[in-house]
């Protein structure tokens, strides 16, 4: 198929038509299915949030299956499909592998995903993103699900297809970049996310229209959860590819080590999605074996490969940043580092939350003793929040800023609510998921819609402070959404009503990158061998708060047991 | 020059190899998640 390859004066990135079409759709339905689970998100939060209890129940759960599949889901992996696009086709500077099929792709996601959201809105189908059975949904909402699945495959397939013509057609030499080998480990995990809902969603589908007569739960449980947490691996994986991205194009970082970096996303291939398990701590039909080695030992080879990316990433930008003369004591490459800039602020703060709060909290619900103390209590979405929220959606808000200007070719418009939006969205969200994880310390269930047990015969009495801790999680709860809203309008605004910039030389051929522009750091590989003593300090200060927060609640564990 | 294939360490090679690290990406969690949990469930001993 004819195509032509243009390439961004600002940048140096090289966007082939077809690839450049569907990144710009993909992204388009991304940003509408934010707005359709953000509204979800101040209904949650409002229903909640002791003093309001807005929404009634059946209404509150509706909504929640609505909040949970649109952000968890769509809105993430529409996204992903942008950021697989730009990875293989962009960033490899090469034609995209069979654009129809990636239009086919599209469409069975956007169908499957309004399918599946007319069922929720329906009334019918409240079973929340976990859909257990025996709970029941519509089949349509089953169907939805199936088509946005078989539609993310297709795109995996695409990708992988552009790295075979991106090798055939040599527009790279030795190792593809840092970047795409992130995104090639989360098509990876993909494939076997999505492989695993087809396993459970298709027999489930069947049920729902009375071709089979029964799923057995706790089959359904660890099948389903296959597709559950690794979906959310595939966003670890996109969204550590970011990491590496943002400081490449911005400063001009490169990984410390190429090879360390590359053997944890290898590590994150091999065992990230046994994290899945954890799900299932308690659940009686598996054994103690399958639950301990899945998480307590294989998951935290993928704990060390985050850990490896937590050190290298803020180390990339620590050496360009030496590199360009800000070497003074320990964090003088910290303090000047663009923080003006909302693409790298974005990212920083990502990093950070998702490091201390996310990742930390990951751990402690991994270990099977200690989940005991908080599993399904509210600590299980403040985790959550802190990995998929200010991990994942950070990092894709933080890299929209380098895209509507490239891909998009449009200014970003009031660039002062631009600077402040990152800290807006990714502090309030930190905290929220800080006082959700202290909530569920205090025992708050993780989904009842009224804490308080109204009207139930036994009454349990609250601390204080966990009333406290639900009454701070919607007033921050509150304040992310209005940073998020703010997002979607800075964006869409942008696309609307930004000064156009130019598009820059169309050619019929691809040409490689010229080393001189910002985007060539993402596009070659190569490391960057400078000390990073600031760095190490702020990975023992990661690892002290780990052993602290991990002591504490072995210490927790032993009250509730009565053993000291 | 282009580099001798046998130069080329291992892990490399590995690396590199996209489609067998999809092999082993989904084999992998495969067998040790889903296959073990499947003869962990069968082996659950049903209520009399």
């Amino acid at each position: 198929m004819a195509t032509t390859y243009r390439t961004c004066p600002a940048s140096g990135l090289q966007f082939e038509a077809h690839a450049e079409k569907l990144m710009k759709w993909n992204a388009v339905v991304a940003v509408l299915w934010l707005l359709v689970g953000g509204i979800g998100a101040l209904g949650v939060i409002m229903t909640r949030w002791p003093a309001f209890k807005l929404l009634p129940a059946d209404q509150f759960y509706t909504i929640l299956t609505a909040h949970g599949v649109d952000m968890l889901l769509l809105w993430i992996l529409h996204f992903e499909m942008a950021v697989l696009y730009f990875a293989s086709s962009t960033l490899l500077r090469c034609r995209l592998a069979t654009p129809k099929m990636g239009w086919l792709g599209f469409w069975l996601m956007v169908i499957g995903g309004i399918m599946t959201n007319v069922a929720i809105f329906q009334g019918e189908s409240s079973v929340m993103f976990t859909s257990y059975v025996p709970m029941q949904a519509a089949p349509h909402f089953y169907l939805g699900l199936i088509l946005v699945a078989v539609g993310s495959l297709i795109g995996c397939g695409i990708f992988m297809g552009t790295l075979v013509v991106a090798k055939k057609d040599k527009t790279y030499t030795g190792s593809i970049p840092m970047v795409t080998f992130g995104a090639l480990t989360a098509t990876i995990i993909a494939v076997f996310t999505i492989l695993s809902g087809a396993g459970i969603l298709i027999p489930t589908f069947l049920w729902s229209v009375g071709l089979i007569k029964e799923i057995d739960a706790q089959l359904y449980r660890m099948v389903w959860w296959a597709l559950g947490h690794s979906s959310q691996q595939i966003n670890v994986a996109a969204h550590v590819s970011i990491w590496y991205l943002i400081p490449a194009i911005v400063i001009g970082a490169k990984p410390l080590s190429e090879k360390v970096s590359r053997g944890a996303f290898l590590l994150y291939i091999l065992f990230l999605q046994l994290a899945s398990a954890h799900h299932l701590l308690s659940d009686p039909g598996m054994s103690a074996e399958w639950k301990v080695l899945n998480t307590s030992y294989f998951m935290y080879f993928a704990v060390m490969a985050s850990m490896i990316h937590g050190f290298t990433v803020p180390g990339a930008v620590e050496a360009a940043m030496r590199r360009k003369g800000f070497n003074n004591g320990l964090f003088e490459w910290l303090r000047k580092a663009p923080w003006g800039n909302p693409a790298f602020a974005g990212m920083f703060i990502s990093l950070v939350s998702f490091g201390f709060l996310g990742g930390i909290s990951g751990v402690v619900l991994g270990t099977e003793q200690i989940n005991m103390l908080m599993h399904n209590t509210y600590y299980v979405p403040g985790h959550f929040h802190t990995t998929v929220v200010t991990g994942t959606t950070l990092a894709f808000m933080a890299v929209t800023y380098l895209l509507v200007p490239t891909l998009f070719r449009r200014k970003m418009i009031w660039p002062k609510l631009c600077q402040i939006q990152p800290y807006l969205f990714g502090i309030a969200m930190s905290i929220t998921g800080l006082v959700m994880m202290g909530a569920g310390t205090l025992g708050v269930s993780r989904r009842h819609w009224d804490m308080a047990f109204s009207g139930a015969p036994f009454q349990y009495e609250w601390p204080g402070a966990a009333y406290l801790m639900m009454g701070m999680t919607g007033f921050f709860g509150v304040i992310t959404i209005i940073g998020g809203a703010l997002w979607i309008v800075l964006v869409v605004g942008s696309l609307l009503f930004g000064e156009k910039l130019d598009g820059g030389v169309v050619s019929d051929k691809p040409t490689p990158i010229p080393a001189a522009t910002p985007a060539a750091s993402a596009s070659h590989h190569g490391s960057d061998h400078v000390a990073v003593p600031g760095t190490v300090v702020l990975a023992m200060a990661l690892l002290v708060a780990f052993v602290l927060y991990y002591y504490v609640n072995w210490k927790y564990l032993s009250e509730v047991w009565l053993l000291s | 020059m282009a580099e001798n294939d046998s130069d080329i360490p291992f892990m490399q090679k590995l690396l590199d190899n996209h489609f067998l690290l999809l092999v082993i990406g989904v084999v992998s969690p495969g067998v040790i998640y889903i296959l073990w949990g499947i003869i962990d469930i069968m082996n659950t001993p049903l209520a009399k």
